[in-house]
């Protein structure tokens, strides 16, 4: 295909602005699939995608529209997957900014605008829905065009569901997106910007030719993690993958690379030729480090080989995933993992209880800290447990922070932002009715319950969407958790020291909700190292009988009894006190509580 | 030659003859009485409200499967029991033939509702051969049997107390129910008082439980739940005053006086299920458990007069219990008794994790091959135990 006639675009949208569905129509159109292959949503491949409404793996589809080949290429939905999503648009030379009609801009958009127009990319603004009752496309396009200083007579206004406006759509692709750069006779480069893990064929790589040609059989080379194979099949998606001999300058489609591990493979990495090798990487990439990191436990610990083959088969598909063994005193053998951010987190856990018919108990979550010891290093600690109780110095994440709220909700977004120790940013209208805030907040404010927070606070109109900013000191502090005088591992937390008397307060509040009556007395403590701060005692039971027992019921208490012990080995065993489950997710709920 | 041994020995002990036919004979008999004048909200018992006209087609099926099920009594019964329902509303003519119809025993209970006892029913029952009458008093605040919708007054029950002693009777027991809503400690401790005024042999003494789908739970359910803790200590209220009162606390919820005359007045109908020995049940809803094997006859009136008018056994739900079973019961059952429980033979239903843990708590110790809990091990003996089941 002549260079000229290829048009590499993806579609940037807050979730469920319409981008799926704007995805089908294009397919639709241009006749990709037939009416009677089309399912709905046909990009988003998973279940749990289709379920949450939110695409986590990218996918490229070649179309042919008027003579032109039109790629379009799929990006995930979600702050957690910001790396992935810049990736993707690296891969384009446009992107179609999709805004529902109703709903406006969203703090989603923003972000995935922002990324777009610091890619490089030719946005084409559309106003989404205008078929809606509630539409305001005068509205919304004013919005739009402000945001890219373009003329609100350019954003395109249609509706995806009943198709009004997409041919038009893809006519603004051909005329407005550039026609790719790039070298045909130079050494072959390739852009990886996502990968998936086949069974079969294992790794696939999703490519974009930047430079020269590849053709099978390629003897192939990445070269950031230096990992080499051959390209044992080339192709695109239309939206089957169809098998080509070569993929030139230009073009988007995939190589099968027969690797056996999604991590040997890495989004942002460049594929050159073994032969001909090219003398510097694409720009721009980076080895992602998760950020957010919890233990995950099952619950019935006979199932530990179980939920370890299971995360050895997520990870094959999911080079983000990070996990190592651990355990807790409290809740046996377990695995500590790292995930991008909280979405990703909940993904992983979904698709274990899901795909993999697990039970999981999920500690609550905590940030990367990096703390410096007295004659030793840096180091970056995962969890609390591993926490040192004497440190010379602490650093923890911090993010960038995006609200779009209405603007009667502006005191409530910045009062709750104060409490969660961030750092006023920047205000800015985006509307008469509506504002942009941008804080810096530590990410450890947020992992919590910060979005629920956010979500109450403005009665749900608050959008909110974060990137990571960075590591800086913290003055924070370990506090652990004893019951019965035994320290509880899992329960230990990192708070910053302005806070620890009111969380370590809390916990053993809710702990002793949590804890049921034992046959002795059970003190609950938060300490700092070995100052106690807060102490609550769980009453010993006084009595426990069944009242009667005679002949006529002697099965059903026994029965009764067998359960009670039943119950007991549910709990986990603390020393002498039985814990349940539940209360190791007290800190989950309690939160940055109280002060809600 | 080895085999025929073997099959020899069978043979000769039938205890190791597959399921037919129990070996060992039932020295203990309860029969069921259902019928009551009316339904109190917080009963869960087979009972039946009204239906005059039965009794004795039911008294006739009674002793129709006695009849049946003669093969698997002693010759010898020790105790018999009449529990309900309300016994004592049995038609007087009726009672009386079941009664005269009944193997003999040494000790033979009646259940009564106070109400019920008038002068000529405890003298025929006397005469009946009955030797211990227990009445459900359960208390003596107007208001709170109110609550539980009794319909005997608290004189009723002294009224009771005294025909039945005029009749000659000197084994009485009162039941006495506590956590009641409303029920304050002092109302506790007046029950407490006007029961040992009654100077009775024998006092039972039970929690109010709310007992899913009962219509009691369904008024009451909630306000017993928020009175939970304000009531925590009714249990040891109750055990210090009896106990104080020279009563021995033999079993959890039950208590006897120290006789006089030497004799042991703790209630040996129920002792025997305490101790797990075999016992027959005959009756809608009766329970009989007989070495390997429980059952339960069908609760429903009409099938039960029905199958027996027919000759044959009733409906009954079977369960097969094996010799572990028998063991975790026996620790159950045995835990709730003051004295110790010899452990020789029921080693293996014992959790020697639990085991340690509760001793190191002092709720229970060892004494020799026995286990005793001790008093505080007794107000937890449902965790007790249920920590000591392995």
């Amino acid at each position: 295909m002549d260079q000229a006639k290829i048009r590499n675009f993806s579609i940037v949208a807050h979730i469920d602005h319409g981008k799926s569905t704007l995805a089908d129509r294009i397919l639709e159109l241009t006749e990709a699939v037939s009416a009677r292959e089309m399912r709905e949503q046909l990009l988003d491949t998973m279940e749990l995608e289709r379920e949450r409404g939110i695409t986590i793996k990218a996918q490229a589809v070649r179309v042919a529209w008027k003579g032109y080949e039109l790629n379009l290429i799929d990006t995930p939905g979600h702050v957690d997957f910001t790396y992935e999503v810049s990736r993707s648009l690296q891969a384009c030379e446009g992107a179609l900014l999709v805004v529902d009609a109703a709903q406006g801009i969203e703090a989603q958009t923003l972000a995935n605008a922002y990324l777009a127009i610091e890619n490089g990319l030719e946005i084409v603004p559309v106003v989404n829905k205008i078929d809606l009752p509630q539409a305001d496309p005068d509205g919304a396009s004013v919005e739009v065009a402000d945001l890219l200083g373009d003329d609100p007579a350019r954003v395109l206004r249609i509706s995806a569901k009943t198709g009004v406006g997409v041919e038009e759509v893809l006519d603004a692709v051909v005329e407005r997106v550039p026609a790719p750069a790039g070298d045909p006779d130079a050494p072959p480069r390739a852009l990886v910007f996502d990968s998936s893990y086949d069974q079969y064929r294992g790794v696939v790589a999703f490519v974009r030719v930047v430079d020269g040609a590849f053709s099978t059989r390629d003897a192939l080379r990445t070269m950031a993690t230096g990992t080499r194979f051959d390209a044992e099949e080339l192709g695109f998606f239309s939206p089957t993958m169809t098998p080509v001999d070569s993929l030139s300058a230009g073009e988007v489609g995939y190589v099968v690379t027969g690797l056996k591990d999604v991590s040997r493979l890495r989004v942002g990495d460049t594929i050159t030729s073994v032969a001909r090798p090219a003398a510097e990487p694409l720009p721009g990439y980076k080895d992602v480090k998760p950020m957010v990191f919890a233990g995950l436990y099952p619950t019935d610990s006979d199932d530990y080989p179980e939920l370890r083959d299971a995360l050895e088969k997520l990870k094959l598909n999911d080079a983000a995933l990070v996990y190592e063994p651990e355990t807790s005193q409290a809740l046996g053998f377990g695995f500590r993992c790292g995930f991008l951010g909280l979405l990703h987190m909940e993904i992983v856990r979904e698709r274990l209880e899901r795909e993999f018919d697990l039970d999981l108990l999920v500690t609550a979550p905590n940030v990367a800290y990096r703390v410096l010891e007295r004659g030793a290093g840096w180091r970056e600690v995962h969890n609390p447990a591993e926490f040192p109780r004497e440190v010379e110095e602490v650093e923890e994440p911090y993010v960038r922070a995006s609200i779009i709220v209405p603007k009667e909700h502006v005191g409530a977004v910045m009062e709750l932002n104060n409490e969660r120790r961030g750092t006023f940013g920047a205000l800015e209208y985006l509307s008469p009715e509506r504002v942009h805030l941008t804080y810096e907040l530590p990410l450890a404010e947020i992992v919590l319950d910060y979005f629920d927070q956010l979500k109450s606070r403005t009665r749900g109109y608050a959008s909110f969407d974060y990137d990571l900013a960075g590591f800086k000191p913290g003055n924070l502090v370990r506090v652990d958790v004893l019951v019965a005088g035994d320290p509880v591992d899992a329960l230990s937390l990192i708070v910053h020291r302005d806070f620890a008397y009111e969380r370590g307060r809390l916990l053993v509040e809710k702990l002793r909700e949590e804890i049921p009556r034992q046959l002795f007395d059970v003190a609950i403590q938060a300490a700092i190292g070995s100052r106690v701060i807060a102490r609550e005692t769980v009453k010993a039971r006084r009595k426990d009988v069944l009242a009667k027992c005679y002949g006529g019921d002697i099965t059903r208490k026994r029965k009764l009894l067998e359960k009670q012990k039943a119950g007991k080995k549910r709990m986990k065993q603390v020393g002498m006190v039985e814990v349940p489950q539940e209360a190791f997710l007290a800190v989950l709920n309690i939160g940055q509580g109280g002060r809600s | 030659m080895a085999l025929e041994m073997r099959d020899r020995a069978r043979r000769r002990s039938p205890r190791l003859e597959a399921g037919s036919e129990p070996v060992s004979r039932a020295r203990h008999l309860y029969v069921h009485l259902p019928f009551c004048a009316r339904r109190c909200g917080y009963c869960d018992f087979v009972t039946v409200v009204g239906r005059r006209g039965r009794h004795a087609a039911y008294v006739d099926a009674l002793l129709r499967e006695l009849e049946l099920e003669r093969g698997l009594l002693a010759d010898e019964v020790e105790t018999v029991f009449l529990g309900g329902g309300t016994p004592t509303f049995t038609a007087l003519s009726e009672l009386v033939r079941l009664l005269e119809a009944l193997p003999r025993a040494d000790e033979v209970t009646v259940e009564a509702n106070p109400e019920t006892v008038t002068p000529a029913l405890a003298r025929t029952l006397r005469e009946a051969g009955v030797t211990r009458v227990s009445l459900g008093a359960q208390t003596f605040r107007p208001e709170l049997l109110r609550v539980l919708e009794r319909v005997a007054g608290p004189d009723d029950v002294r009224r009771a107390v005294h025909h039945l002693r005029d009749a000659g009777f000197d084994n009485i027991s009162l039941d006495l129910v506590y956590g009641i809503p409303g029920q304050s400690p002092s109302d506790l401790e007046a029950d407490l008082g006007d029961a040992l005024a009654l100077a009775p042999e024998h006092l039972s003494c039970y929690e109010l439980e709310a007992k899913p789908g009962t219509r009691f739970t369904h008024a009451w359910g909630a306000e017993l739940a928020r009175q939970a803790d304000a009531m925590e200590d009714y249990f040891e209220r109750v055990v210090a005053r009896l106990t104080g009162a020279g009563y021995r606390w033999y079993e959890t919820a039950n208590f006897c006086r120290e006789d006089a005359q030497g004799r042991d007045l703790r209630a040996r109908h129920n002792l025997a299920y305490w101790l797990g020995r075999d016992y027959l049940g005959l009756g809608i809803g009766a329970v009989s458990t007989i070495e390997n094997r429980r059952w339960r006859n069908t609760p429903r009136l009409g099938r039960y007069l029905e199958a027996l008018a027919a000759g044959r056994a009733p409906e009954r739900e079977v369960e097969q219990l094996d010799a572990d079973v028998r063991a975790r019961e026996r620790l159950m059952l045995g835990l709730r008794l003051d004295e110790p429980l010899p452990l020789a033979g029921i080693e293996h239903a014992l959790d020697p994790a639990g085991l340690a843990r509760i001793e190191r708590l002092g709720l229970a110790e060892r004494a020799g091959a026995a286990l005793a809990l001790t008093t505080r091990g007794r107000f937890l003996g449902g965790a007790v135990t249920a920590e000591l089941l392995a």
